[in-house]
Parts: structure tokens; sequence; C-alpha cells
């Protein structure tokens, strides 16, 4: 008994121990090693994707690197900071969508960028997190359920970058936005008979949305509902895309040997449609590993939510989780043909540095919601 | 920033919160569910159809023309071979504006209506990104004006291929056909994927008889493409197999002979070895060029050709049916020997005339013959002594000679325009006519002038068979094949059977014959009296307009209602080598040209190759020479 009872000391005294090391790195090891394995095999994937491309290479392994460098700053930063900083950063996304829609750079069709060179920036991929902290911040403080005022206001508060990124037009970020937005609305305790409601007004309203979308946006919704309606234009890549996807069975053509991204059939093949490189070339079985490491960090994410010391940090990090789950939703969604393809990128694997950096950042804050509770309660 | 302390009941938000998170996993967890449901209906179930698809999007077939078989004559000499050449093709798919860059292409190198219009038509067949051709066989200054132009022209080039080509042009265009570009009805004639790399096809004679043997197995290059169909790599080949090369049993030499010898002439010649039924030589005049033809001819001289008087494409060896004239009159004279109608030393009196009875209309003959018997009845061509003989054996047996003999029937020669003639009998007649068969219908058939009919082809089958005594060959061109791998595959000769006649009743019409050209009255005594060889012939003029008892004097008559003249001919006369049967329309000429080429055949053995072309002139202007004089003292044959 005693043996028992000194080896069950022991080993809570060496989980301690090591807990302390990464206490004292502000950083979770289950997160981060999720993490890095997406990492890992979204740049195996990559690499194919990009047909060996060196030179995309290099940059997409920079970027991760300072994404992985802004994770560990915001790891390090308490939460009280943000709960300072948070309305800034809010403010500035505003003020930074604004500025893009008047001088902003064109990329395909939509006004997207700022600034110049590898400087260059989406602030809408910025707002897909501080949207969401901007909600669990305002809602953070106030009695919850919410009242139906700090309902509006929140609903404010999403709807204004909505709005200025659907403008850019980049439909598929704002209704992501919208989302994450309403999941803080959510799990702040919003009555279901409220959400029933809302849930049929926005079925009301979408003849009316449906007026105010582009003519390539039309052509989106009905290529989804039908892909074969325009098999070489709009419908070709979500065609091609299932081919891809489906002609790689369950182990895959193999890395490098998929002939429908190396032989230029499958459009956007290193940005949002990666993940159809990935389930020709590894199969059911790679997209399979890929699915449950993905699930694996949205479950340590609300994890970390769960035991979240107040209600700022666990809505912020309950609507981090879940704006991550979402996107990888969308995007695995838009790429096998069961959601209108609506050009989000697939998390921490597509081709583009806003959206790593975001994305990273945002576990660092969920790193550091979970390290500084404990060190909080310790004070306590 | 200043915030408003809010109070909150702690526990109470952290169970409302988690009953909330509790909620939103259990969704998350549905929508994974929901993804990986997917992914396993895409990647699993659904896997054979879009690996399918896939494959379909990467994996080409590109189709890989064979070569065509060649052409040779017995003594082998090239008749049809094969020449690289330049066509310009174009690819759709990498055209902006088709019909901007046709018009603009049509601007430095002459396209015709009919290259456009089977350009669109191939458009339709074939695949956008499929390479297709516009014209064929560009000139070398179309290649330099369109190179030094082919900026202008992203999706258009110029691509080597082989040509199909006869050197010895309008000389064998009879025998062989040409071949032409293949369009849409072609196509339904033969196995569609073995033509898919394939530009030509033959259209008429051996080209067109032997197509599937010449053609040989088309290739396949299985080949990855990229979305823009640019080919990445070849991932297999099946190479194409050549086509047979044919020997035919033409002797080049003599066809030439007797072309040169049919100058000017409207007619035909057959040339048949007895011993076999090889066709030596088959000549139809005028002829025309093959070569326009797989070029693809311009409208305008189809047209000409098409439209001529002298009916050029028109090939009167096999497709011309000719009243037989006196040639007929051996036939039944073996009938008449042999089915005991009469006896070769019966002699009748010829005044010159014929009256069935006092009231019927007269039967001329061409002059007053006198006492006559079989041999003298063919020598001088007596046609009273074939009225009074048809007459005593009614128009059946003679019906059963021409038939025996093969007449109104196919020879079923390699060629697949040949027509049969046709040998009347009372039974056809009374269906084609609604009249019944008079006794002065068998008069004018026992000269050959009612409504018999035969083909050169035929006639000199006929009278091959005539010289071996009865024993019939089929008419054959093929000599033997030669496979890509030099397999021979030899084409022995067919003997139908064998026409059993008294052995005295052939003796006494091939004296008959001799004595055409060998008697001092034979009818072509004044031609081959002097041949080195022994010479079994008869004559023939046909009327084409009946004069109605005028005198026919040759200058009074418009050209095309003058009579035609009919020959035919075997020699030597014991082993015999060659047969032949001559029709020359509205000219008395036939003779003339047996003659040339009988003693090109027999007197000149060495068969002349291409290489020695240049001396067949010299030999050929002295027979010329000598044979127009004797012309010139008058024809009286009949």
């Amino acid at each position: 008994m005693q043996d028992s009872n000194f080896l069950q000391r022991l080993n809570s005294q060496r989980k301690q121990q090591r807990k302390g090391i990464w206490q004292f790195l502000h950083l979770d090891p289950q997160l981060l090693i999720a993490l890095t394995m997406i990492i890992a095999f979204g740049l195996v994937i990559f690499t194919s994707a990009s047909n060996d491309n060196h030179a995309m290479v290099y940059a997409q392994v920079s970027r991760i690197i300072l994404a992985v460098v802004f994770m560990f700053v915001a790891a390090q930063i308490s939460p009280s900071k943000y709960r300072v900083w948070i309305p800034w950063i809010y403010a500035i996304g505003i003020l930074l969508l604004v500025i893009v829609l008047l001088v902003g750079h064109t990329g395909k069709g939509a006004q997207r960028w700022l600034g110049a060179g590898i400087f260059r920036f989406q602030p809408s991929e910025l707002m897909k997190i501080a949207v969401p902290m901007m909600v669990a911040w305002f809602l953070g403080e106030k009695e919850l359920p919410p009242k139906f005022s700090s309902l509006l206001i929140s609903a404010l508060l999403i709807i204004v970058p909505a709005l200025l990124i659907a403008k850019q037009p980049d439909l598929g970020t704002a209704l992501m936005i919208i989302f994450s937005g309403v999941g803080v609305i959510l799990f702040a305790g919003m009555s279901w008979r409220l959400i029933g409601l809302l849930f049929a007004l926005i079925l009301l309203t979408m003849p009316i949305l449906w007026f105010f979308m582009h003519a390539y946006q039309h052509n989106r919704v009905l290529t989804f509902l039908n892909p074969n309606r325009d098999p070489l234009g709009s419908g070709y890549h979500i065609i091609q895309s299932k081919i891809a996807i489906g002609s790689g069975g369950f182990f895959g053509k193999g890395w490098f040997n998929g002939t429908q991204s190396h032989l230029d059939f499958l459009p956007e093949h290193s940005t949002d449609f990666i993940f159809s490189v990935l389930g020709e070339e590894f199969g059911f079985f790679g997209a399979l590993v890929l699915l449950i490491l993905y699930l694996f960090v949205v479950g340590r994410s609300f994890r970390i939510a769960f035991s979240a010391s107040d209600s700022f940090t666990r809505l912020m990090a309950a609507s981090l989780a879940l704006t991550f789950f979402l996107s990888v939703f969308v995007n695995i969604g838009m790429v096998s043909g069961i959601l209108p393809v609506v050009g989000l990128p697939l998390p921490l694997v597509s081709y583009g540095g806003t959206s790593i950096v975001t994305l990273l950042t945002g576990f660092g804050i969920l790193m550091s919601i979970h390290t500084h509770k404990s060190m909080l309660k310790g004070y306590l | 920033m200043p915030r408003r302390e809010v109070f909150q009941d702690q526990p109470r938000l952290k169970r409302l919160f988690r009953k909330r998170l509790a909620v939103i996993v259990f969704f998350v967890l549905i929508l994974a569910l929901i993804l990986l449901g997917r992914l396993f209906y895409l990647q699993v179930l659904q896997h054979p159809y879009y690996k399918t698809l896939s494959q379909d999007n990467s994996i080409s077939l590109v189709p890989t023309p064979p070569t065509r078989g060649l052409i040779y004559d017995r003594n082998g000499v090239i008749l049809a071979e094969n020449l690289p050449a330049y066509s310009l093709e174009i690819t759709p798919d990498k055209v902006k504006n088709l019909s901007k860059t046709i018009t603009a292409l049509g601007s430095i190198i002459s396209l015709s209506d009919e290259d456009k219009s089977l350009f669109y038509k191939e458009l339709r067949r074939k695949r956008s990104f499929d390479q297709l051709p516009i014209k064929m066989k560009l000139t070398p200054l179309e290649v330099a004006k369109f190179s030094v132009n082919r900026y202008r022209f992203p999706g258009v080039h110029i691509v080597a291929g082989l040509i199909r080509h006869y050197p010895f042009a309008n000389d064998l265009v009879s025998v062989l056909g040409y071949v032409g570009r293949i369009n849409e009805r072609d196509l339904k004639t033969v196995d569609e994927s073995n033509y898919a790399a394939t530009n030509y096809i033959g259209k008429v004679g051996i080209e067109k008889y032997f197509e599937n043997v010449l053609h040989g197995t088309v290739g396949y290059r299985q080949i990855e493409i990229d979305a823009s169909g640019r080919e990445v790599r070849t991932l297999s080949h099946t190479p194409a197999i050549a086509g047979n090369d044919i020997y035919l049993t033409i002797d080049s030499g003599l066809q030439e002979a007797a072309l040169s010898a049919m100058k000017g002439d409207r007619g035909a010649l057959v040339a048949i070895q007895p011993s076999s039924g090889q066709v030596l030589a088959m000549v139809s005049t005028p002829a025309y060029d093959p070569n326009l033809f797989v070029r693809g001819i311009s409208t305008k001289d189809y047209q000409a050709l098409h439209d001529s008087k002298e009916q050029p494409l028109f090939n009167r060896a096999i497709r011309g049916q000719f009243p037989f004239a006196s040639t007929i009159k051996v036939f039944l004279a073996l009938e008449l020997l042999n089915g005991n109608f009469t006896t070769a030393d019966y002699t009748i009196f010829d005044p010159g005339y014929y009256r069935i009875n006092k009231h019927s209309r007269i039967f001329h003959d061409e002059a007053k013959h006198g006492f006559v018997d079989l041999e003298k009845a063919i020598e001088v061509s007596c046609d009273t002594y074939f009225y009074i003989m048809s007459l005593k054996m009614g128009i059946t047996p003679i019906d059963n000679i021409l038939t025996k003999f093969g007449f109104g029937q196919y020879t079923h020669i390699q060629m697949n325009e040949e027509l049969p003639g046709l040998v009347a009998t009372p039974k056809w007649k009374m269906k084609t006519q609604r009249e019944r068969w008079y006794p002065g219908d068998t008069l004018n058939s026992s000269i050959g002038q009612g409504s018999m009919l035969t083909t050169p082809l035929r006639l000199a089958s006929a009278t091959a068979t005539l010289s071996e005594r009865g024993v019939r060959y089929q008419p054959t061109l093929l000599l033997r094949q030669v496979t890509p791998n030099s397999e021979v595959l030899n084409s022995p000769s067919v003997k139908v059977g064998t026409i059993k006649l008294k052995a005295s009743a052939w003796q006494h019409v091939i004296n008959g014959m001799i004595k055409v050209i060998k008697g001092k009255h034979g009818t072509a005594w004044r031609f081959g009296r002097d041949a080195s060889y022994s010479v079994a012939a008869k004559t023939g003029t046909a009327q084409v307009y009946s004069l109605r008892g005028q005198k026919y004097v040759l200058a009074n008559v418009p050209l095309h209602l003058r009579d035609n003249s009919m020959f035919i001919a075997f020699a030597r006369v014991k082993n015999p080598k060659i047969a032949i049967a001559v029709a020359i329309q509205n000219k008395p000429n036939a003779p003339v040209v047996a003659r040339k080429v009988l003693d090109y055949y027999l007197l000149k053995q060495q068969h002349l190759s291409l290489a020695d072309k240049e001396k067949i002139p010299a030999h050929m202007q002295h027979s010329t020479f000598t044979f127009e004089k004797m012309a010139l003292g008058g024809l009286n044959a009949g």
C-alpha cells in the first residue's frame, strides 16, 4: 500500500515538474504536438500540391515560423492584457477593413490585401479571431444569458465587420465571421427559442440576400446545387475536386502521384483545394488522419474552455475552437461538394500567410488562457 | 478603459456554459461525422467511378496511322507508293477564332471550298483538341509561305506524313483507281476505330477492293495529358502494323504500250494470260491522273472530268457494255459444230443480203461473199452465213454457249465497279420489253448487233478460254501479297471449269480465226499478215446508229455516231501467251491497237522497267508509222 502511495506521489510529482516547464513556457504540450503534426502533414501535402515549387515551400515555411513566433508571444501575454487590448484590436481591424475597401490590392476580383511583399496581409483573416474575441469580451462582463440589448450590441459587433468584408467581396469569410460571432452568443447562453427565431429570420432573408449577391456568387450557389450545370465553367472546380478525392480511394495514389493536381485538372490546388490533393494522394486514410488531428485540436481547445476560470476566457477559448472547427468543416465540405464553393482556406495547410499567423496566434491565446489560469489559482 | 462591474454568479455561469458546450460538442461531432461519411462515400463507395473519370481526364489514346501497302506490277515495278508530304493541320482547341483563322490562312495558302467543308465535317467527328488536316500535300512554296507567317497562327501546324503517289499517273488508273480523303460515308463501310488516324481510303479500283489488305492496323500511343491537352509523357505504345504490299498481274510495260497505242481513242483494252487468267493489261481511255484525287481535287477540275464528253471517269474495261459485233460469231460457230447444226464443209451461197421469207425485210451483209463454209464465214465475217445458221439452231443454243463462256455474268475480278454485260434471251425480252422473241432478234444477235452486250474484260476472258480450248480461268489482278513480315501469300490461278466441246469444233473455229489474219480475204489481213508470230483473231464493227439502208460513208457520219470497232485475238496459236479484247468507240482502230500490243508483248519479251521508259517511243514510233500507213489503205472490218 505504502509503495503504491509512494509511486502515486512520485508520479504526480513528476507530472507537476513536467507541467511546471510547460507552465513556465506558457505552452500546452497536447495542443502543441497536435498542431505540429497538422503543420508537418500539411507541409508534406503542400510540397506535392505546389509541384515541388521550392520558392513556394520556403515562403510557406517562413510564414509558419513567423506564425509560431506569434503563437509563442501570444501565449506569454496574460488574459487580463487581452481583456484590455481586444477592443483596440477590434477597432484597428475595422479601420483596416475600411482602408482595404478604399486602397486595397485587388486579387482575383476582390480587394482583400493590404501592404506589399512579405507584409501583404488580409485584415479579414485577422477579423476571423478578432470578432469572436470582441463578442466574448463584451458578453464576458455581462449577466448571462445575455439580455436582449446585449444581444443587439453583439449582433452589431458582428455585422459591421461582416458587411465590410462582404463588400470586398468575400462572402465566405463574412459568413465565417458571422458563424464564429454567433457561436460566442450560443456559448453565452442565448435562449434556444431566440436562436430558432433567428434561424427562421435568416431563412426569410435569404431571397433578399440573393438579391444583393454578385453574379459570380449566384453562379457559385447554382453550381453547388448542380455542378454539371456548367461543367467547364463554374462547375469545373467542384467536379474536378470530387474526381481528385474520389479517385484517391482508400490509401490514395501516393505522394506526388496525383494526376488531378499534377496535370492541372484541379484548380487552386495549393490554396483552397489543397484538401483534394490530400484526398487524391493519401486517400481516405490520409483524410481520416488529418480529420482526427483537427478534431483532437478542437477537443483540446474545448477542454481548455471547459476549465477556464472566468466567463470572458471561457467564451473566448470556446469561440476560437469553434471558429477553427467551422473553418475546417466549411473547407472540406466545399471541396467534397456538400457546401457551395466559398473560397476559404484549409486551416494550417493551405498556402497563405495571414490565415496561418492568425490561427496560431489564436492557439497562442488559448495556451495563455490555459497556463495563466493555473498561475492565478496558485496566487489566490 | 474603465468598466462597469457587473455581479456574476460564477458557478451558475459555469454550469450554463458547460451545458452549452456539451450541445456544441455534440453538433461538432455530428458535422465531423457528416464530413467523414461524405469522404467515405466519395473515396470508398464511389471510388471506381471517380477512378475512371480521373483516368479519362489524364490518359488519352492517340492513334498512329499504319503505312499503306505498296502496289507493284508483276515484274516488281512500283505502281503506287507513299511519298513524304506536308499537310496543314489545325488544333481547334488552341485557335481563338476558327473561321477568322481559316480566312487568314486562305490568304497565304489557297484553300478550296472542299478543303474547308471537309475540315468542318471532320471537326464534328473529332474532339476539339485533336489535330485536323485542312490542306493535304502542301507545295514547297506553301510550306515556306506558312513558315514565315507561322507566328500569326497559334494552333496551326505543318505535319509531315505520307501521301499516296502514282508514278504512272494516267497509265494505270483504270486498274489501281485511287485513294482520296476519307469521308463519313466511307467510314460507315469500315471499322471506324481502325481508321482513327487515317486520312485516306481507297475510292475505286484496286485501292478500294483491297482496302482492308492495304490499309493495315492502326497503332495506339497511350499518353498522359495535362488539363490543357498537352502531352506529358507516353505511357505505352502499340505500334501500327503496315498493310500488305500487293503484286498485281499487270505488266506495266504492256499497259503503257496499250495506252500509247490508244492515244486519242475512246475505248478499252484487256489482255489476259490464257493459261492462268491473269490480267496483263487493262486500259480505258481517255485516262485521268489519279494523283489529282489524292491531293483533294478542286471542284472545277472534278466538274471538268465529270462533264467531259470523253467520259474519262468511266472505266470502259469493266463497265463499258459493248455490243459484240462480229466477235460473237466465233462463239456461235463453236456451238454450230458442237451441236451438229452444220458441218465444217457445209457451204451456203451469199448474195450479199438475206431474207427470212419473201415478206421479210432485207438483212444486209457487207459484201457478196459467194460460196461460204464455216472457216470462210469467220475469215470474211460473213453475216449471211450466220443469219442462215442462227435461224437453223434458234436462240437457245446461242444463249447457252454464251453463258458457258461466262457472258452476261460478273467475272468477279477484284474491282467493285464491274458490270456483267448481257445475254439476251426470250425470257429476258418478255420481262423487260413485254414482247416475244422474233426470228429477227435471233438474226441480229447472230452478228452481235442485237441486245447482247459484253465488257471488254469478259470478252478478253472468253477469248482466253477459247485459246485454251475450253479451260476457263477466273480473271484475276492479284499475283501475290507480301505481309509486313515479308511473308509471301501467293494467289494461285483459279480454274472455273472446262467447256467440253468436240475437238474438231475448237480446231475449225481457230482455223477460221487464223485466216482472219493470214487469209487472203481475212478481215484483219491488212494488219496482221506480216506478223512474225501466229495469231488467231476476229474483228467486229458495231453500228452505233442504224443507217436504214443508206451507204455508210465514214466522213458523212458525226463522230459520236460512227461505228465502234471490236477486236479479239490470241497469240501464239499453239501455246497461247496472251489473249486480248479491244473496243474502240466510233473509230475503226481496234485491230491496229491490238497489233501494236501483241507486237510489244511477243516481240519485246524483256519487259521494260520504268528506267528504260525512254526507249519506248523510238520503238513505238517505228511501228506506228507502218501501221498508220496500212490503216490509210482503208477499212472493211465486219
